[in-house]
C-alpha cells in the first residue's frame, strides 16, 4: 500500500496565532465590561470605531502591499491592538480620536515596518502616543466613575454616540462639566503644589488603594493577566519584572517620605500598570526574545514608568516606557543570548 | 536498587499527549512468524556487512547471513528459517530517511527451525572476544541510533557511569515500557553484564515517571540482583529528556561538549532493549533476531507491541495487528516527533525500527500554511539545546552561514519541539534539516577553497623565492667581480681562455 509522505514532526501544532490573540481578547473582556459599567458606553464606542478602522486599514495596506488579506485579517491581532488602544484613550472622545490612533497603529507602527512580526514598536502604544502628543486636550477628557456618592453626570448611550460622531452634547451639558482629572493627575498636580499625599488621597475620587472604579477595572485586568499566565499565553518574566521594576522604587521612596510619594498600592492599581504588565509589555513581537532578556526588558519598563510618573511631564508613563524599551530590544537581545548546550 | 529523583529540571522540552494507552493495554504479542524476510546488509551506523549465503540456500533461524568484517559493524542473522530468494538492492528505512541498500530476501518456510542447539558459541572469558561476540551477535543500539554496541562497550575513555535509557519520552512509542514491565530481570542482567565489560563504577537506569509499572518491575529485579552499584532515576515526563545529551545533563549536570559523544566524557548510554539483547546473547547464546515494535495510531485495528523478527515487511506486521482501520493518512516509522513518513508498507522492519504509526487524518499535522514569526520566543523556551530557533530560521532563510554557525545550527537535535509549539506554524525542523545539508556543503566548499588558496599562495611564494635566489646569486657574483680586482682579472682571463679553447676546437673540427 502506498502513502503520502510529509515532513516531521507529525504531531499537530499545539498553539496558533489566532488562538493566542483570541485568548488575549477573552482576558480583556471582564475589564472592558467593568470599564463600561464605571465610565459609560464611551469605551464600547471607541472600541468599535478603533476595530473597524484597524481592520479596514489592515485590509487596505495588505492590498497595497499585494499580500493575501484573509489570513492576517483572521488572526485577530488588529482587534487586540484596537482593544488596547481603547483602554488607553478616555471614554469621552470624538470618533476620529480612536480612528486616527488605530490608523497610526496599524499603518505606521505595524505595516510600514513589514506587518505582524516585523514591527519594532508596540502598535497600540505608537497609536496612543501619536494621539497624546497631537491632541493633548482631547486625551484629558476622562470622566469620574459611576459611584453612588460622586458628583456624576450620566451620559446615556445615544448622547455618548452623538458626541462621538458629531461633537454635540445635550443642551444643558458641557464637556468641562462631564470630565474630571484622573487620580494619577490629581496626585501629580497635588504633589507638585506641595500638598501631602494623604491630603490628596482624602479626595472623593480615591478609594481604599487607588482611584475608585479604577481599582475594580485594574483588578479585572489582573485577573485576565492571571488567565493568560495560566493558559501559557504569556510567560511570567515580563509582567513580574515590570511590577518589580515599578514597585521596588515606589516602595523605597514611599518608605523614605510617605508624604511626597504615592504608595506602591496606588501605583499598582493606577493608570496602565497592570494593563501594561500583562497585556502591553507582553506583546511578543516588540519584546526581547530570550527569557533573560525579558527580565531586563520588563524591569526597564517598570522603572521608566515610575520615573516618568514621579519626575516626568506626564501623569502616566507606560506608553513611553514601552516604546523606549522597544527601541532597546535589539541591544538586549544581543547581550542576553542563552549559552548553547555543550558550548562555552 | 535505590530509586531516586534527579534534582535538576530538564532544559526546555514539552509535555505532549502520550498516545500510549492503546498499545500498552495488552502484553507484548509473541510468536509472530512472517512469510518473507528482507534483511538489509547495513542496519547499523558503520560499514555494511558481507553476505555469506547464496541464492536458493536454506537458512535456519539464528544463522549468520551476513558477517561483520569491520570493527564498526554488526552481523545480520536470519530471524526465521527459509530459502534465500535473492540478494538485491531495496529501499530500506534507516535512521533519518529511506535509503537504497543491498538486502538478502528470504522466503520463510513457516517452520521457524532454529540452528541445532550448541551451534552458537559460548560466552568467552576474554573481554576482546566478548566484544567480538557482541559484534557477531549483531547487537546494535535499539533505541533508534543503531550504533554498534560492541563499539560503545570497547576499551576507551574510562566509563564513569553506564546509563540504561528507558526514558522513552516520544509520543506513541511504548516498546521499551512493555519490555521493562515484562523482562525487567533480563534488562537488569544485561545492564550488569555491560557494566562489567566497561568496568563502570555505577549504573543508572533512567525511566520516565509515567511508567510506574516498569519502575516497579525494575526495582524488584534490581533488589533481586543484589547489586549495590545499580540505581533507578525517575525522570519527569517531558519530551525529549530521553535524548542522550539531555539525559546526561539531567542525570549528571554535565553537558556533553558540542563536538563530542557522551562516551568521550565518560558516560555510556544504552537502551533497555539493547540490554535485553545483550542478556539473550550472553545467557542463551541467541543473537539479535527480533525486537519489540510498537504498532500504534488510530489507523490500526489492534494497536499493540509485537516481538517482531528483524526483516519482517511492514505490511505483514500491520496484517498481524489486524490490518488498517479507516483512512490512513500517513504511515510513520518512529514516534510522532522524530519519526518520518514512509512512502509504502513494503519496506522491512530493521534493528532500529521501534515504532510504527498508522495515523488517521485527525492525529497528525495537516495544516502546512505558515504565518510570520511573531517573535514569541516559545521556540527558544522549548529548545532542549538552548538555541534561538527564530534567529536560526532567519539565518537559514538568508543563507547566512556565519550566523548559522553563531546560533548553533549543528547543535540542533531536530527534536521538533520548536516546530510543535510555534503559533505561526513555521516548519522550523524541516528548515533546519535542509539548512544542515546546505551548511555542510558550504563548509566543505569553504575548506576546499581555503586549501586551494593556501596551495596557490605557497606556490607563488616558492616561485618568488626561486627568482629571488637566482637574482641573489647573480648579484653576489657581480659584486665579487666588481670589488675584487684579482678575481676580476681571473674571470676575464678565464673567459678569454674559454673563448680560445672554443676557437681551437672549431679549427680542429675543420
Amino acid at each position: 500500500m502506498r502513502f503520502d509522505v510529509a515532513p516531521g514532526p507529525h504531531t499537530a501544532p499545539i498553539a496558533s496565532v489566532p488562538i493566542t490573540m483570541r485568548r488575549v481578547l477573552y482576558a480583556l473582556a471582564p475589564a472592558a465590561l467593568a470599564h463600561v459599567w464605571f465610565f459609560g458606553s464611551g469605551f464600547a464606542i471607541n472600541f468599535v470605531v478603533a476595530t473597524v478602522t484597524a481592520l479596514a486599514a489592515e485590509a487596505a495596506v495588505l492590498r497595497l502591499r499585494r499580500r493575501p488579506t484573509r489570513v492576517p485579517l483572521n488572526d485577530c491581532s488588529a482587534i487586540v491592538t484596537a482593544a488596547l488602544l481603547s483602554f488607553a484613550i478616555p471614554p469621552l472622545a470624538p470618533w476620529w480620536i480612536p480612528a486616527f490612533g488605530a490608523f497610526c497603529a496599524i499603518v505606521v507602527a505595524k505595516h510600514l515596518y513589514g506587518g505582524l512580526g516585523r514591527n519594532l514598536f508596540n502598535p497600540a502604544m505608537v497609536g496612543y502616543v501619536v494621539l497624546l502628543i497631537s491632541f493633548p486636550a482631547e486625551l484629558t477628557q476622562w470622566i469620574p466613575p459611576r459611584m453612588g456618592d460622586l458628583d456624576y453626570q450620566h451620559l446615556a448611550f445615544l448622547a455618548h454616540l452623538s458626541y462621538s460622531l458629531t461633537g454635540a452634547l445635550p443642551t444643558d451639558v458641557t464637556v468641562d462639566a462631564l470630565t474630571r482629572a484622573t487620580p494619577l493627575d490629581l496626585v501629580k498636580e497635588g504633589l507638585r503644589s506641595a500638598q501631602t499625599y494623604s491630603e490628596i488621597r482624602a479626595g472623593s475620587l480615591f478609594g481604599g488603594i487607588a482611584g475608585r472604579g479604577w481599582e475594580w477595572i485594574n483588578s479585572f485586568i489582573a485577573l485576565g493577566g492571571l488567565y493568560l499566565l495560566y493558559t501559557g499565553t504569556i510567560r511570567w518574566q515580563i509582567p513580574i519584572m515590570l511590577l518589580v521594576g515599578l514597585l521596588f522604587p515606589a516602595t523605597l521612596l514611599w518608605l523614605f517620605d510617605p508624604d511626597r510619594f504615592a504608595t506602591p498600592g496606588f501605583h499598582l492599581f493606577s493608570g496602565a500598570t497592570l494593563l501594561g504588565a500583562f497585556f502591553i509589555a507582553t506583546d511578543p513581537v516588540s519584546a526581547a526574545e530570550s527569557d533573560r532578556g525579558r527580565l531586563i526588558y520588563g524591569a526597564g519598563i517598570g522603572f521608566l514608568t515610575y520615573c516618568i510618573r514621579t519626575w516626568g511631564g506626564y501623569p502616566d508613563g507606560m506608553a513611553f516606557s514601552v516604546l523606549l524599551m522597544n527601541s532597546a530590544v535589539p541591544l538586549i537581545d544581543r547581550y542576553t543570548r542563552p549559552r548553547i548546550y555543550g558550548r562555552d | 536498587m535505590l530509586e531516586y529523583t534527579p534534582d535538576r529540571r530538564p532544559t526546555g522540552g514539552l509535555r505532549l499527549p502520550a498516545h500510549k494507552e492503546a498499545s500498552t493495554a495488552q502484553p507484548i504479542a509473541r510468536g509472530f512468524v512472517p512469510r518473507t524476510l528482507v534483511l538489509a546488509l547495513q542496519q547499523h551506523q558503520g560499514p555494511p556487512t558481507t553476505p555469506v549465503v547464496r541464492r536458493g540456500e536454506r537458512v535456519l533461524r539464528g544463522q549468520v547471513v551476513a558477517r561483520a568484517r569491520a570493527l564498526r559493524s554488526a552481523a545480520v542473522h536470519a530471524s526465521t528459517s527459509g530459502h534465500v530468494r535473492a540478494i538485491e538492492d531495496r529501499l530500506v528505512p534507516s535512521v533519518h530517511a529511506v535509503h537504497r541498500t543491498r538486502c538478502i530476501v528470504i522466503d520463510a518456510d513457516g517452520e521457524d527451525e532454529p540452528l541445532p542447539p550448541g551451534a552458537g558459541s559460548a560466552w568467552p572469558e576474554d573481554p576482546e572476544k566478548q566484544l567480538k561476540s557482541i559484534r557477531d551477535g549483531g547487537i546494535v543500539g535499539l533505541g533508534g541510533g543503531v550504533f554498534p554496541t560492541a563499539e560503545k562497550l570497547g576499551p576507551q575513555t574510562p566509563c564513569k557511569v553506564l546509563i540504561i535509557n528507558g526514558v522513552e519520552c516520544e509520543p506513541y512509542i511504548s516498546c521499551d515500557d512493555m519490555l521493562m514491565r515484562e523482562a525487567a530481570a533480563e534488562i537488569v542482567d544485561g545492564a550488569l553484564i555491560m557494566r562489567e565489560l566497561l568496568a563502570a563504577p555505577e549504573c543508572i537506569v533512567a525511566v520516565e515517571r509515567d511508567k510506574p509499572q516498569a519502575i516497579e518491575a525494575l526495582l524488584e529485579a534490581g533488589r533481586a540482583s543484589g547489586d549495590a552499584s545499580l540505581r533507578l532515576a525517575d525522570i519527569p515526563t517531558i519530551y525529549p529528556t530521553g535524548g542522550e545529551r539531555q539525559l546526561v545533563e539531567m542525570l549528571t549536570g554535565e553537558e556533553v561538549p558540542s563536538t563530542h559523544y557522551p562516551s568521550e566524557i565518560g558516560y555510556i548510554c544504552q537502551n533497555v532493549g539493547t540490554a535485553f539483547a545483550v542478556h539473550r546473547l550472553v545467557r542463551a547464546g541467541e543473537p539479535l533476531l527480533s525486537r519489540v515494535v510498537t504498532v500504534a495510531g488510530d489507523g490500526i485495528a489492534r494497536p499493540q507491541n509485537v516481538e517482531t523478527p528483524i526483516g519482517t515487511p511492514i505490511g505483514e506486521l500491520i496484517e498481524f495487528c489486524g490490518g488498517y482501520r479507516g483512512d490512513v493518512d500517513r504511515l510513520i516509522l518512529g514516534g510522532s516527533m522524530m519519526g518520518y513518513a514512509l512512502p509504502n508498507d513494503e519496506m522491512p522492519i530493521t534493528k532500529g525500527s521501534n515504532c510504527l504509526i498508522a495515523a488517521a487524518r485527525t492525529e497528525v499535522r495537516q495544516d502546512f500554511s505558515e504565518r510570520f514569526c511573531i517573535r514569541c520566543g516559545n521556540c527558544g523556551t522549548a529548545c532542549p539545546a538552548r538555541l534561538l530557533p527564530q534567529e536560526l530560521l532567519r539565518a537559514a532563510r538568508d543563507n547566512d552561514h556565519a550566523l548559522l554557525d553563531e546560533f548553533g545550527l549543528t547543535d540542533c537535535i531536530e527534536c521538533g519541539c520548536c516546530d510543535v509549539i510555534c503559533p505561526s506554524h513555521i516548519p522550523l525542523t524541516e528548515v533546519f534539516r535542509n539548512a544542515k545539508f546546505a551548511h555542510a556543503r558550504y563548509q566543505r566548499q569553504e575548506v576546499f577553497s581555503a586549501e586551494t588558496q593556501q596551495r596557490f599562495r605557497r606556490h607563488e611564494e616558492r616561485e618568488r623565492a626561486d627568482v629571488q635566489r637566482g637574482k641573489d646569486l647573480q648579484d653576489q657574483i657581480r659584486h665579487e667581480v666588481e670589488t675584487d680586482e684579482p678575481a676580476r682579472q681571473q674571470a676575464i682571463e678565464a673567459a678569454i681562455e674559454r673563448a680560445r679553447q672554443r676557437r681551437s676546437q672549431d679549427t680542429d673540427s675543420e
